[in-house]
Order: structure tokens, then sequence, then C-alpha cells
């Protein structure tokens, strides 16, 4: 018998309970710091650039004067816009990946308002006529998908993706309507324009705060927050209680469009004064990805947004240093997200390591 | 003219096809893999670097250049599907982040290297365009895009549709992507299958972004739109209903109706289609086109219309 031998297997993973948020936030800043220094690595590698140099210019690249630290907040406040846009969706698991266009379509709205309403009434309520504009365009182009998901499960991943890039060719359309020239380049709109107070990014970033801590309250003490995670857990449970699972599912992607809209609103009436089909620039799929991270909790977005805006920025002053590519940002945004997607493991699971019972006895 | 338009669309239609083809076979594992477009940058840029290194050391065989090529850009592409698959599979990290992540990432390094990719002036690795447009490079029209490249996505698409719909690892495959515990239960080892399925679908996918580069566009700033070329390609899996053959016709049409700006406009005559103004609308079509799809086979509700059934879901045995 003895020499039978039984294949048992090194070590099996269990999952674990809730663990304590202060352990969860140690392995995330762990998960950050390894990539961190893996990038450092990398860099001396392939560069030959020390580390520390490295983290340096990063840091430098951001905090180094008070013009990159209010880019930073600007960057921050509009990728943080976005991600509570879509956070509502996610929570309920409609993986909504269409908040590029769905920006992209209130920016193109909040636009012709400024092109088709301009100088004909006073700044404030023109502001008002882009918002509502932006807002409602947002909604349309989240609403859509959600009608048919809610109707008859449509795929939402493919059919918003889809609707992306609708939205990016109807803004190459208007474009060609808009600017006779050919150019297809619409210069900054004289009008709607957003008051500036105490400095040109402070209301967005003002904005963005009220915003953040609305949306903290809405999904933690609000009744339809409380819906929208029992439909994210479980459509049965919620049919159960009495949720009818269709109409949460279509009142919290107008919610999601309805911040989309505000977040085009912002890049237009505080930001760009134009439109462009890259006026979004890839924000609305980071912005999923910082949701995520944030396990769609909006206060500890401030600081998921954070990390990404801090690399993107700090790497592309150190791209333009190194006369590098500056599409290296992305590589290191990448690395780090691997690191930190790669770490949620450690947190929802436990290694068990079989116990030798030969060595004991 | 016309038959020059449909050469053009079978050729870039072909980007396509290896993108989809390619996916298809991730998604029948059970993957949804965002990070296609991220893969096909990855795989150009694999292959390019290759053909860089070897012309500039002074190869010149054209047969030993395709060759070289289309292996570098497999396996580099195969790498990006090894690590979606340690993710999802072995950290059972969530499949639409981790997609995400490898785009960002995978655009990010192609940009990066093909960037590098020069020498003075000239771009080496265009040099072997001949090579890859075998045997019509001499051709003015549309024939010249229909090179080596092309005939291998057939093959492989069809091949592909064989394994999966005709042989027995294809029924493992598809019984993992439908339901793991079942396959898991029937003795299929189900990491293996979303390991290999994952990883080989990738390789695949990433012969698009160097089929573009080498084949169609040949250009130096090509590489900037394989990227939506690739979101393309993951809509097509819906179009051809997770049927690789059936996405060999999709791709034509997809390629048909992703360069109609160029064509159409001088094959109608319709007046408003010589305006400026119809270009967007046109390239709107190949978009509009899969939403419809989408809406109708599930407004239809077909069975064997469904994505797989366990699509985007990670497999954790000890669940119920």
């Amino acid at each position: 018998m003895a020499n039978v031998k039984k294949h048992e297997p090194l070590f099996h993973i269990v999952k674990r309970d809730r663990m304590p948020i202060w352990q969860s936030l140690i392995i995330r800043l762990a998960a950050i710091v390894l990539g961190l220094l893996f990038c450092g690595l990398l860099c001396n590698i392939i560069l030959d650039v020390k580390p520390m140099e490295l983290y340096k210019t990063l840091y430098d690249g951001v905090f180094g004067t008070e013009r990159r630290i209010w880019k930073m907040a600007k960057d921050l406040a509009v990728l943080l816009c976005i991600s509570l846009a879509v956070t509502p969706a996610f929570k309920m698991k409609f993986w909504n990946i269409g908040a590029e266009g769905q920006v992209l379509m209130s920016c193109l709205a909040a636009v012709a308002c400024t092109i088709y309403f301009g100088g004909k009434m006073p700044n404030w309520v023109l502001l008002i006529c882009m918002a509502a504009a932006s807002i409602l365009a947002g909604m349309i182009w989240a609403v859509i998908p959600a009608i048919f998901k809610a109707k008859w499960d449509t795929n939402e991943t493919l059919f918003t993706l889809m609707m992306n890039y609708v939205a990016t060719q109807l803004v190459a359309y208007f474009l060609i309507v808009w600017v006779p020239s050919g150019s297809s380049s619409l210069g900054e709109q004289a009008f709607g324009h957003m008051p500036i107070v105490y400095h040109r990014y402070f209301i967005l970033v003002a904005v963005v705060a009220v915003l953040t801590i609305f949306m903290y309250i809405y999904l933690n003490y609000f009744k339809q927050g409380y819906e929208i995670s029992v439909v994210g857990e479980s459509q049965k449970t919620a049919c159960y209680i009495g949720i009818n699972v269709k109409t949460v599912i279509i009142r919290t992607l107008i919610v999601s469009g309805a911040l989309c809209g505000i977040a085009g609103f912002l890049i237009v009436s505080a930001l760009d004064h134009s439109v462009t089909t890259d006026a979004v620039g890839g924000r609305g799929f980071t912005a999923i990805m910082v949701s995520w991270l944030a396990k769609f909790n909006p206060l500890i977005m401030v600081a998921t947004s954070f990390l990404i805006v801090f690399l993107q920025q700090g790497v592309y002053e150190f791209a333009n240093d190194y006369g590098i590519s500056t599409a290296f940002q992305n590589i290191i945004v990448g690395i780090i997200l691997f690191f930190v997607i790669g770490c949620e493991f450690f947190i929802n699971y436990k290694i068990m390591f079989t116990r030798k019972e030969v060595a004991k006895k | 003219m016309i038959l020059d338009y449909i050469l053009n669309a079978i050729a870039i239609g072909m980007t396509f096809l290896y993108g989809s083809t390619g996916e298809i076979i991730t998604e029948k594992a059970g993957h949804l893999n965002l990070g296609i477009p991220g893969v096909m940058c990855v795989g150009a840029a694999g292959g390019c670097a290759a053909l860089h290194y070897m012309i500039v050391g002074g190869i010149t065989n054209g047969f030993l250049l395709v060759l070289v090529g289309i292996l570098a850009s497999f396996i580099a592409a195969f790498l990006m599907g090894m690590l979606f698959s340690f993710l999802a599979v072995t950290l059972h990290a969530n499949q639409n982040v981790t997609g995400l992540a490898m785009t960002t990432f995978g655009v990010g390094l192609m940009k990066y290297i093909m960037f590098g990719l020069k020498e003075g002036n000239s771009i080496p690795y265009l040099k072997a365009l001949s090579a890859f447009r075998f045997p019509f490079a001499d051709q003015t029209n549309g024939l010249k895009y229909c090179g080596v490249m092309v005939f291998l996505a057939l093959i492989i698409a069809l091949l592909s549709s064989f394994v999966l719909f005709k042989t027995k690892v294809g029924l493992h495959l598809r019984a993992v992507g439908e339901n793991p515990a079942t396959a898991d239960a029937a003795g299929i080892n189900v990491t293996l299958y979303k390991y290999l399925a994952t990883s080989i679908g990738c390789g695949i996918s990433g012969l698009g972004g160097l089929c573009y580069i080498m084949d169609y566009a040949g250009s130096r700033e090509s590489y900037l739109s394989i990227e939506a070329l690739g979101w393309l390609a993951v809509a097509l899996v819906i179009f051809a209903l997770w049927r690789p053959h059936l996405s060999i016709v999709g791709s034509v049409i997809f390629g048909a109706l992703f360069i109609a700006g160029q064509f159409i406009p001088t094959l109608v005559p319709l007046k408003f289609l010589q305006t400026m103004t119809a270009a967007p609308l046109l390239k709107m079509l190949p978009y509009v086109v899969t939403i419809i799809v989408l809406t109708v086979t599930s407004i239809r509700d077909k069975k064997e219309n469904h994505p797989p059934q366990g699509l985007g879901l990670n497999y954790y045995r000890e669940e119920r």
C-alpha cells in the first residue's frame, strides 16, 4: 500500500469571506508598488534609465509646477466624472462600454447649441441650454441599448461598443456640415464659455467634487441605489422581492447617460469649446477600469482616477524628456493595471498549501 | 471599377477575418476578450519588428521573410493571449477589465515599437511588401492587395470552422464555453482548453494586424488605424453568429462597407453620394448593420444563434 503514490496537489485555492478593507487596501497598494518597481526595472533595461530617475520625473511631471498640478486636477476631474457616470450601470452588472460615445454625443449636442443659439441669448441661458441638450443626448445614447437589453436581453457590451462608432461618425458628419471649408476642424466657439472663478479649471473640479459626493449618497443611501445593487447581485432575488428589473435597468442607464451628458457639457463649456471625433480620447474606456478598480465606490474612485492620471501625465513628461514615443504612457498604465487586476485574486481567494502529513509523522 | 472595389473589400476584409476568427475561438472557450484590438496591434508590431531586423540584417529571401514575419506576429499575439488567460483563468480576474487593459497596453506597445522601427527616413519592413503581396505584387489594380496572407486567412477560417464543429476537440471546446462545470464533470481539462483556445485565438487575431500593414495598407502611418479595425473584428463575431465560415462572408461585407466611402460615390451616380457629407454616413454603415444583426438575433431568440452561455463568466470549480 505504501508504494501507491497518491497524487495530491501542492495547494488549492479557497474563496475568502469578506476581507477587512484595510487589508485589501494594503494588497492593492503592494500591487501598485510592485508594478512601479517592475516599470522601473523595464525602463532600466530598455532605456538605460535609472529607476529612481523615472519616479522622480513622474513626480515632477505631475507636481512640478502649479500649472501641472492644475492640469492634473483637470484631467482627474474629467476622468472621474466619466467614471462616476459608468458606475451605476456596472454596479448592476450592465457592461456599458459606450461611455465614449455617450460623452461624445453630449459634446456634440453642447457644441450644436453654441453654434445655433450662440450670440442670440445671454450666456447663462445658453449654458443652461447646452447642459440640457448634453444631458438629453447622453441619456438617449445610453437608453437605447438599455431598452433592448431590458426587452430582449440584447448583449449590451457589444451594442454600446457599436454606439461609440456611430457617435464618432455622426460627429465627423456634423463637422463636415459645420465647417464648409472641408478642413473638418471646428475652431473654438466664442459663446457658451463657463465663467471663470478663481482659476480656469476651478468650476470643473468643483462640479465633479459635488457629483462625487452625490453619487456616493445615491448609491449607498437611496432606495434606487439599493435596487441597483440587488439587481447586480441577482436578478432572481430582485424579482422575488418585487423589484421591476426592466424598470431598474432603463432608469439606471438614464442616470448613467445623464452623468455622461454632464461630462460632455463640462468638456465643451469649460475646456475645449469645440468638438472633434477624438474629444473623449479613450477616457470612456479608461473610466471603466477606474470604476472597477474602485469597486464601484465613488470615494475610492478619486484615488483610482488619480492613479491613472498621475501615470499618464507623469509618463508623458518622462517620454518627452527622453525623446521616446508618448505612447509609452499606455504601456506603463497597462502594466500597472495588470498588477492591480491580478492582485484582486489575493483579495478574493486564499491559497491553502496541502499539509505534508508524512513530514509530521 | 466594381471589380477593383470587390478586390479591395476582400483584402481589407481579411484583417477582420483574422480578428474575428481568433475572437470566435476565444469566445467559444467562454472568454469575451475585449483586448482583441490590442492583440492585433501587438501582432502587427511583432511581425514588423521581426521583418525590420531581418531586412536590416540583409535577408532578402521573400519566402523566409513572409514565414518568419507571420510566425513572429503569431507568437507575439499568442503571448498576449497567455497573459489574458493567466489573469482571467488562473487569477479569476474580470474579463472585460482585463481585456480593456490589454487594449491599452497593446496599443501603447505597438506605437512605441513602430515608432522606433526606422532607419533614417526609410522604413525597412516595408521592403517586404512585394514578398507579402506575392503572387500579384506587380498588378496595378486591387488584385495587388490579395497576397499570401489573404489566402492564409481563408484557410485558417475554414480550418477553424471544421475543428470547432466537426471534431471532438471542437466539441469539447464548445462544451467548455457553454458550461464549464459540466465539461469539467465530463473529464475535460477546462483550464487547458481555456488557455490554449484563448492563446491560439489571440495568435490568429494578431496576424490580422500584420495582414493589414503588409498586405493592404503598406504605408508608414498605417499602424495607427489597427485599433479601430480591431473593434470591428469584435463586432464581426456577432455578425457571423460565432461561425468562422460565415465570418468570411461577413468580413468581405464589412470590408466593403468600411471602404464604401472611397468607392461608392464613383460607382453609384446619386447626387447625394457625391457630396462630402456622405462619407461619414457610409462609414457608419458597418456599425449600424452590426447593431441591427445583434438586435434581430436577440429578438428572434434562436438557440443556435446565441453567444456561448458561459461567455464572460469565470469558472471556479468550488463555486456552486
